[in-house]
């Protein structure tokens, strides 16, 4: 035990030593978590709206003139039925339409509560999103206005339709994904690296004459990983609640326990591949080939795995980020316990235990 | 030196397929002795080292290192050998100080000894100045001595040097060897390979290898005499003239 307490602290010389390589190590999520945020979230101008007035009255023209004000809006035409406003989102040159049902005055007027239909295109669902809360923005001022008037209280009420991505999934999506990326790209990269580098160093020969156990020595390795990408996760869970206004509805422990998980995949992986590689380039390109592009793609953050052919979607099955994938959003935003996401929890806990047994199989406690 | 034998080896084998790396290697080494390990690049030398150390399995015969069988007491063996390859092989990252008592340390060595003797070592070896300085910046002769008092820092009855002098300058050999000199003459076995043919000289007794076959095996005097040369050198190219293997 002393001995292996003495090896873990030569692994955390050798992180803090290497000062480019922390850097990267903690510069990465937070650059990551910045760019996707902000990338996505990013104030909305002259969108391409079309304005449906089956009204044409006074009402809806006093709406329609402080939406044409708005920088928001770039209002396309004034279209005057239901197909019309189809044709131009199938076209893709719309974002969102805006529809006023006739009698639209006399609704508000008389019985104090009318409709608008607001749709906008959610296959980009931050854009959605965005759009429609402004247009009920402007609607409710309306509203406000309308009361100080005639101090009564009328309702307006905006009924928002998103098509194409209903869930709107996405505005919180690229959270859970990036923590997945960074995670693995982390574990996997670091893992790897430095087991090749003792490799290539000639230390890794010293290490398996002494008397000190090679799965230890594995192990040992994995140790700073472990704790650093803790506390990377700490970082990404505290900027994206904080700055991108990430929910945080379930259970904090759970979601560590689970990101253990990951991370344990990840450090076998790493493992894996250090055991099949003698430079430190080699193992550096497998595994961000290995992690990088799988992850991206199959995790379902950039591109829905739902709309892939379906041999795809079985490939998906065995990206490790996936699961982890459905799990945070799970804890995060829906703020769902264990009882809901044991499965993906059983799946990813084998994945990491089977993972963990073929890279001890083969890890070479000898050299040719 | 002494009688006591502390490597015995029965037609040791070691293949790779159809390839016969080493071929039925049998000699004795003695405590204290400074055993010399000669032979052409591919000759089948570090193959050999490998297995006394307990690194690889030889594909048949015997081996006892340190009285320990090869086969099955490897964990002994490892306690009771130092090794130090041909790569510069300490931590780069890691002081002068912690290389030392992290070395130690997984040997299993008290912190006290490992304290006591640390201080010891670096005063010896003239580092005081540099005992809280990283590794990478010592020059390469300093690495290397550092490496070889580190590879016996936990009292090794046999410490095997593979090739440790590649790529070091003729003073600072010479005063490897005699650090070498100084561990033999404590008791330690040095079982070293080498290139260079002045250092086989230093040996007490050297083996050559040819095509994974020991050709030769004899104090250097005794050698010389046999093959009428006047230097290794000489025995060296006559012995290794059959070799049909290329160099690697």
């Amino acid at each position: 035990m002393k001995q292996f307490l003495l090896f873990v602290r030569k692994e955390f010389y050798h992180v803090f030593r290497d000062r480019k390589t922390l850097l990267l190590l903690f510069g990465m999520p937070i650059a990551q978590i910045l760019l996707f945020g902000f990338a996505l979230t990013n104030e909305i101008k002259n969108s391409k709206v079309v304005i449906s007035d089956q009204a044409r009255d006074e009402a809806s023209q006093q709406i329609i003139g402080r939406i044409e004000a708005s920088r928001s809006f770039d209002i396309e035409r004034v279209a005057m039925n239901q197909a019309a406003v189809e044709s131009a989102f199938k076209s893709g040159k719309i974002k969102l339409a805006i529809i006023f049902p006739a009698n639209f005055n006399e609704d508000l007027m008389h019985h104090h509560n009318a409709k608008i239909q607001i749709i906008a295109d959610a296959s980009d669902p931050n854009t959605a999103s965005t759009l429609t809360s402004y247009a009920s923005a402007i609607i409710m001022d309306y509203q406000k206005d309308l009361l100080k008037t005639y101090s009564l209280a009328m309702n307006i009420h905006t009924d928002v339709r998103m098509i194409y991505n209903p869930e709107l999934k996405g505005t919180t999506n690229f959270v859970p994904g990036v923590m997945a990326l960074v995670l693995l790209l982390v574990c996997v990269l670091m893992t790897s690296v430095s087991i090749v580098r003792e490799k290539e160093t000639g230390t890794m020969e010293i290490l398996l004459v002494s008397p000190f156990n090679p799965v230890l020595v594995v192990v040992a390795k994995a140790v700073p990983y472990f704790f650093l990408s803790l506390i990377n996760l700490t970082v990404i869970i505290i900027l994206s609640v904080t700055i991108m206004e990430m929910p945080l509805n379930g259970s904090v422990v759970l979601l560590y326990f689970e990101s253990s998980l990951l991370i344990l995949t990840a450090l076998s992986l790493g493992l894996l591949i250090s055991n099949n590689t003698d430079s430190q380039q080699t193992a550096m390109l497998i595994s961000l080939m290995a992690m990088l592009l799988p992850t991206m793609i199959f995790t379902g953050f950039m591109f829905p795995v739902e709309n892939m052919p379906k041999p795809l979607q079985i490939i998906s099955n065995v990206v490790p980020s996936k699961w982890y994938y459905i799990i945070v959003k799970s804890i995060m935003i829906k703020g769902l316990g264990l009882r809901a996401i044991w499965k993906e929890t059983v799946i990813l806990g084998g994945m990491a235990l089977v993972l963990l047994l073929i890279s001890f199989k083969t890890f070479k406690t000898r050299l040719q | 030196m002494s009688d006591e034998v502390v490597i015995k080896t029965e037609k040791l084998t070691k293949k790779f397929g159809d390839f016969v790396a080493a071929n039925e290697l049998t000699f004795e080494v003695h405590r204290g002795e400074i055993f010399g390990f000669l032979g052409a690049n591919g000759a089948g030398k570090t193959t050999a080292m490998r297995m006394l150390c307990g690194l690889s399995i030889p594909s048949s015969g015997s081996a006892k290192i340190a009285g320990f069988d090869v086969y099955k007491q490897r964990d002994q063996i490892k306690k009771n050998i130092g090794y130090m390859s041909q790569k510069f092989s300490l931590y780069e990252d890691l002081t002068v100080l912690e290389n030392i008592s992290f070395f130690g340390g997984i040997y299993g060595l008290p912190d006290k000894r490992v304290r006591e003797q640390a201080r010891t070592l670096i005063n010896e070896l003239g580092l005081g100045k540099e005992a809280d300085k990283l590794v990478g910046s010592l020059p390469l002769g300093w690495k290397q001595k550092l490496a070889f008092s580190v590879a016996i820092f936990h009292g090794p009855k046999i410490v095997f040097l593979d090739e440790p002098t590649g790529g070091v300058d003729p003073v600072t050999r010479r005063q490897f060897w005699d650090m070498i000199y100084d561990a033999a003459s404590t008791g330690i076995t040095v079982f070293v390979t080498t290139h260079y043919m002045d250092e086989a000289e230093y040996c007490n007794r050297i083996s050559m290898m040819v095509d994974g076959v020991m050709k030769a095996l004899d104090t250097p005097a005794n050698l010389k005499k046999q093959y009428k040369a006047q230097s290794m050198d000489e025995v060296f190219f006559e012995l290794a003239r059959g070799a049909k293997r290329k160099a690697d």
